[in-house]
């Protein structure tokens, strides 16, 4: 599959998304791991993808987002933005409400 | 003329903002001495009013295109109004530590 089709493909089959550099258990990046710690505390599972393993998507999704760098969270199909944004959203509680809005208990 | 200072530059000139800083935090991640790849932002701009953050995220990438898909790694990015400003008492956030990141 062309990696285009890979990240529609993830983006369009997980509520909540977030391509990250590491894992949530062992993340290899400060903004990535402060990121998924604040996706967990949302109390919902969601999907992750390592783009330092995925160095096709790590190349090819800023395009295809209009984003930068890495993390990059999608909820419902749609770029939430990277850890900045993530971090405010929880702090506010906007980010439990739409993940939670997203994946139903 | 340093990243640093194209980035000040850039944004003063683009975003009219009421507050502005632009720090180098290369040396907190693992990178070589005296590189110029991990900044953190700091933008007070009226031009943020009724612009939800990933919009107001964007017209920032949007003004560094040329140094994010250059020299810059990452960018934490602060952006808010006047008013937000002053309600958080002019600060903002700090920026996590490195992980090991991937070496580039």
């Amino acid at each position: 599959m062309e990696v285009e089709d890979r990240i529609k493909d993830h983006v369009e089959n997980n509520k909540v998304i977030l391509f990250m550099k590491g894992t949530p258990q062992m993340p290899m990046c400060g903004f990535s791991s402060r990121t998924s710690a604040a996706l967990k505390e949302c109390e919902r599972e969601f999907a992750y993808v390592n783009v330092i393993q995925d160095s096709e998507v790590r190349e090819r999704l800023p395009a295809y987002s209009d984003w930068p760098t890495f993390p990059q969270l999608f909820i419902d199909g749609e770029l939430v933005g990277g850890c900045d944004i993530v971090m405010e959203m929880h702090e506010s509680g906007d980010l439990k409400r739409m993940v939670q809005a997203a994946v139903p208990a | 003329m340093t990243v640093q200072q194209i980035i000040t530059d850039k944004l003063a000139q683009n975003l009219a903002p009421h507050h502005l800083s632009v720090e180098n935090e290369s040396h907190m991640h693992n990178v070589p001495a005296g590189s110029e790849s991990h900044f953190r932002v700091v933008v007070v701009s009226e031009q943020f009013d009724k612009l939800a953050l990933i919009a107001r995220h964007r017209a920032v990438n949007k003004v560094l295109a040329d140094e994010l898909a250059g020299p810059v790694h990452a960018l934490a990015l602060h952006t808010y109004t006047a008013t937000e400003w002053s309600a958080r008492g002019e600060q903002a956030n700090v920026s996590p530590d490195c992980h090991g990141g991937s070496g580039r």
